[in-house]
């Protein structure tokens, strides 16, 4: 507190310390602590859990006990020396990179092409866009699901009417790469919405000037994409791409539901999935844990330029 | 001259093809929702419901638990978004309105704890909660989504606050007012929209949430309506199609309706609070 009121003396008139203003300087500390006790509580003290449980034998019975039996490192032997968490991080890895990049190239065609639009056109697409993002998951998913079922998906029957092949009766979910194609595509569809709308709003805070400028000293459309608008619209690519990685690396809704629980195998694990079906499926919630330490450690490598930009805008201001 | 509007209404018909591929989804799900049983099982769909019916909504509300999960609902999204704001409205203006020792490490970690992905924390979520006998209860629930709805919030109404100039403020407290005094006159009718945008906001990931809802809530009548919406399928090998778009479109009404009343803020506030729907 000594400190706190320390730094007060940087903004406010110097003046002897007295109750009063130890007391504005408890204020912001007032004002922050419902939310840090809150958090802590239901935060703090279960990922303090977590640890422990990766250190311990946990099952039903230890749940009921509300007391597990240490056994050290062994949950994470186990998982590390478990082909299906190398094969599912592989997998997932592949699959969110997949997600990304797909998002990432589509939403900022779409973008691009918004500039290129006349206006009616524009608010129509804008408008869809943002009834699409307002879906729901689950929703989204039981639509898929109908869609692309079996006996007369729509699908299958525009692919077969536009001559993409003979799709009548066609299974989308028979294989894991054939599952996860159509995962990607509900996981794309839902997430254009956003990346759509922050690229455009990034590209229209391009400057007129710059353009018109390097298009009078003889720059291509290309050269002015490439040196004018590209620089303007990369810090938000950037924080774009790697919220998308951090999601799409864990994801569970969308692959759970759409595969659906009964066609869920080793074959088609995600990290999310593997997780919950190895810790909470099948009561092993110590092994659950080891698992869910490894992929909060991967998740937060791959959260570090993101978290880094938003502390500095945070900093700033 | 006329090359470029052959170009402009080139790139018009991609816009709209765009919007085509974009929207069917949801067009299909409501169009689904209003057709007879014979147009759904057709192998060549009927694009519009020509004789549209009511009957796939009145199933849809006749399965069981669908207005005692809906009530869940509604009750985990009020409490949730009610405690959110007030908590995170007071820690926002903290960070907007003060520097001191520890605000950076604050920062860290309301940003760190959005990072954190739900799948990682359902295990320690669950064991705790289950020690505390709050599984299977809403109480439960609501706890956890306040691990995800309190940092957001924080951080976005952080934006908005700063947003507002200190000028105000500080001319109401030359005037003589207390900084309590400048705080409710001023400041709080300057930030209501932003904290609509976020309790909005917030009210639509609490609705949306599926996984802790799925592992916390077992019976029935405990659950959430989106885990009703995924038990829906069914185990039987004919789908009732009708009624579960019929139930989706219900699912996703008041999130749509939401959803447009804020949409205009959404471009510019919430790429700083950076959260999708």
């Amino acid at each position: 507190m000594a400190t706190a009121a320390g730094t007060t003396t940087k903004w406010s008139r110097q003046r002897p310390l007295s109750m009063r203003r130890l007391g504005r300087g408890a204020v912001p500390y007032a004002l922050v602590a419902p939310v840090v006790v809150v958090m802590g509580a239901i935060l703090g003290y279960p990922l303090y859990s977590l640890v422990r449980l990766s250190l311990d034998r946990y099952g039903l019975f230890e749940l009921i006990q509300h007391k597990g039996v240490y056994i050290g490192l062994k949950n994470f032997g186990s998982v590390l020396h478990d082909s299906v968490f190398w094969h599912t991080l592989v997998r997932t890895i592949v699959f969110a990179a997949a997600n990304v990049g797909l998002t990432m190239v589509i939403g900022t065609l779409i973008a691009l092409l918004l500039v290129q639009i006349s206006t009616w056109v524009r608010l129509l697409v804008t408008a869809g866009l943002v009834l699409v993002w307002s879906m729901p998951p689950v929703v989204a998913v039981q639509v898929w699901n109908w869609m692309t079922n079996v006996q007369n998906g729509v699908l299958n029957y525009v692919l077969t009417e536009l001559h993409f092949g003979n799709y009548f009766q066609h299974n989308w979910y028979t294989s894991p790469f054939s599952q996860l194609s159509m995962v990607t595509t509900l996981i794309v569809w839902g997430a254009l919405p956003f990346v759509v709308i922050t690229v455009y709003a990034a590209l229209s805070q391009v400057p007129r000037e710059l353009v018109e400028a390097a298009e009078i000293d003889g720059a291509r459309s290309w050269r002015v994409f490439k040196d004018v608008t590209v620089p303007v619209i990369t810090p938000v690519l950037l924080i774009l791409t790697s919220l998308s990685i951090l999601w799409d690396f864990g994801v569970f809704t969308q692959p759970y539901l759409l595969i659906g629980q009964p066609h869920i195998t080793t074959g088609n694990y995600l990290m999310g999935i593997y997780l919950f079906e190895q810790g909470y499926v099948s009561a092993n919630f110590g092994r659950g844990a080891a698992i869910s330490i490894l992929m909060l450690v991967i998740v937060a490598a791959l959260s570090v330029v993101y978290v880094r930009r938003m502390i500095r805008i945070g900093e700033v201001t | 001259m006329n090359r470029r509007a052959a170009r402009r209404t080139g790139w018009n018909a991609v816009g709209l093809l765009v919007f085509v591929v974009a929207v069917f989804p949801v067009f299909w799900m409501v169009s689904t929702a209003f057709k007879t049983d014979d147009q759904i099982n057709a192998l060549t769909p009927t694009w519009f419901p020509t004789h549209p019916t009511l009957r796939h909504f009145r199933d849809a509300l006749d399965k069981p638990y669908f207005w005692a999960d809906v009530k869940n609902s509604i009750i985990v999204v009020v409490f949730t978004v009610g405690i959110a704001m007030v908590l995170a409205f007071l820690a926002a203006v903290a960070l907007s309105k003060y520097r001191f020792t520890g605000r950076k490490l604050f920062i860290i970690l309301v940003i760190g704890v959005q990072m954190l992905p739900g799948a990682g924390l359902i295990i320690p979520l669950y064991v705790v909660l289950a020690r505390f006998h709050e599984v299977n209860t809403l109480t439960g629930v609501i706890l956890v989504y306040l691990t995800g709805a309190l940092p957001f919030s924080v951080w976005t109404l952080r934006g908005f606050i700063i947003g507002i100039p200190k000028e105000l403020e500080e001319a109401a407290m030359v005037d003589g007012s207390t900084r309590f005094g400048a705080f409710t006159r001023i400041l709080l009718p300057l930030v209501a929209p932003g904290l609509v945008a976020t309790s909005v906001f917030a009210f639509i990931t609490s609705w949306n949430e599926y996984i802790f809802a799925r592992v916390l809530l077992n019976d029935g009548s405990k659950q959430t309506i989106t885990v009703w919406l995924s038990y829906f399928l069914g185990t039987s090998r004919q789908t009732d199609w009708g009624a579960l778009m019929a139930a989706s479109t219900l699912t996703a009404i008041p999130v749509v309706i939401f959803f447009l009343l804020i949409q205009r803020r959404i471009a510019f506030g919430l790429t700083a609070g950076a959260v999708r729907g």
